[in-house]
């Protein structure tokens, strides 16, 4: 019945973006070499930018790739084989006792929650916003210039804290990051 | 005519719900920051599922903002890593347990 509703293009790119979601985010969280975890992430966020495309999200696929998959990702990649903890981890020893039976009911309760809300409730009301007029929303160069006018229109404030945000994550980074022995013989030309 | 929003949001749940596992039982902090990753980009997905569905750009424009904070959350997360990992050896958030009563 839905597969004679919905055209069979939206399906066959629905299930690959799924595909790739699920299969990308259990490697992440299984497989023992945090490379392999990384790159398994790189799969996910794939994924995630081909439901965005789907969806008409043009913007934020490109966004998703470039940033996520190109900076994100190359940063853990970085710190990792900075690191040199490109060894396996143990995961089949459990510290704590039964962790994995409780996580595993926690996320069930949740997930089940979650499922339950959406076929149940009615808190969304699919009225159609007010603040677009009714204007279905674009794709392609449209939906930039839609994105970037809301950007810089009604979220400007929110956007020029993100700035903010940036310098602060950076100095904090670079103060975090940096050697001890460089700080103290800093403070020691500060005294002379 | 594309597929029911409702099947965007189920995958967004169980994405979640992946990542929330993987935080839960995960002893490696890097490992532990992907899964993190992983959540915000369930989120992510939800908040365009509803921009398209109720045609408003106010969702994306959301996204825009989640990947601005979870790059600034990467970098500096990532940056506690290293310094620990200085100290300690070993990124395995179980080692740091100095602060338990």
């Amino acid at each position: 019945m839905i597969g004679a509703t919905y055209a069979l293009a939206s399906i066959l790119v629905f299930v690959t973006a799924a595909l790739l979601i699920l299969v990308g985010a259990v490697g992440v969280i299984t497989l023992k070499n945090p490379v392999h975890s990384a790159l398994s992430l790189i799969m996910t966020l794939f994924g995630v930018a081909v439901a965005f495309v789907a969806q008409g999200a043009d913007f934020l696929a490109a966004v998703e790739i470039i940033v996520y998959a190109g900076a994100i990702v190359v940063l853990f990649l970085f710190v990792i084989m900075f690191l040199g903890v490109d060894r396996k981890e143990h995961v089949h020893v459990e510290p704590l006792v039964g962790q994995r039976a409780f996580a595993a009911v926690g996320v069930v309760v949740t997930v089940g929650g979650l499922i339950t809300l959406m076929a149940r409730s009615h808190w969304v009301t699919g009225a159609m916003s007010v603040s677009t007029k009714g204007v279905a929303l674009a794709s392609g160069q449209d939906n930039v210039k839609q994105l970037g006018t809301a950007v810089f229109t009604t979220y400007l404030f929110a956007f020029e804290a993100t700035a903010v945000l940036l310098v602060i994550a950076v100095v904090g980074a670079v103060l975090l990051a940096r050697r001890e022995r460089a700080l103290q013989s800093e403070e020691v030309e500060v005294e002379a | 005519m594309n597929v029911p929003a409702a099947w965007y949001l189920i995958l967004a749940a169980v994405l979640f719900g992946v990542g929330s596992f993987g935080l839960l039982t995960r002893r490696s902090a890097l490992i532990m920051f992907m899964c993190v990753e992983l959540m915000l980009n369930a989120v992510n997905l939800t908040f365009v599922t509803f921009s398209r569905t109720l045609s408003d750009i106010g969702g994306q424009a959301s996204v825009f903002f989640v990947m601005v904070v979870a790059a600034a959350e990467v970098t500096v997360g990532l940056g506690i890593v290293v310094s620990i990992f200085r100290r300690r050896s070993s990124t395995s958030v179980d080692e740091l347990s100095e602060l338990k009563g």
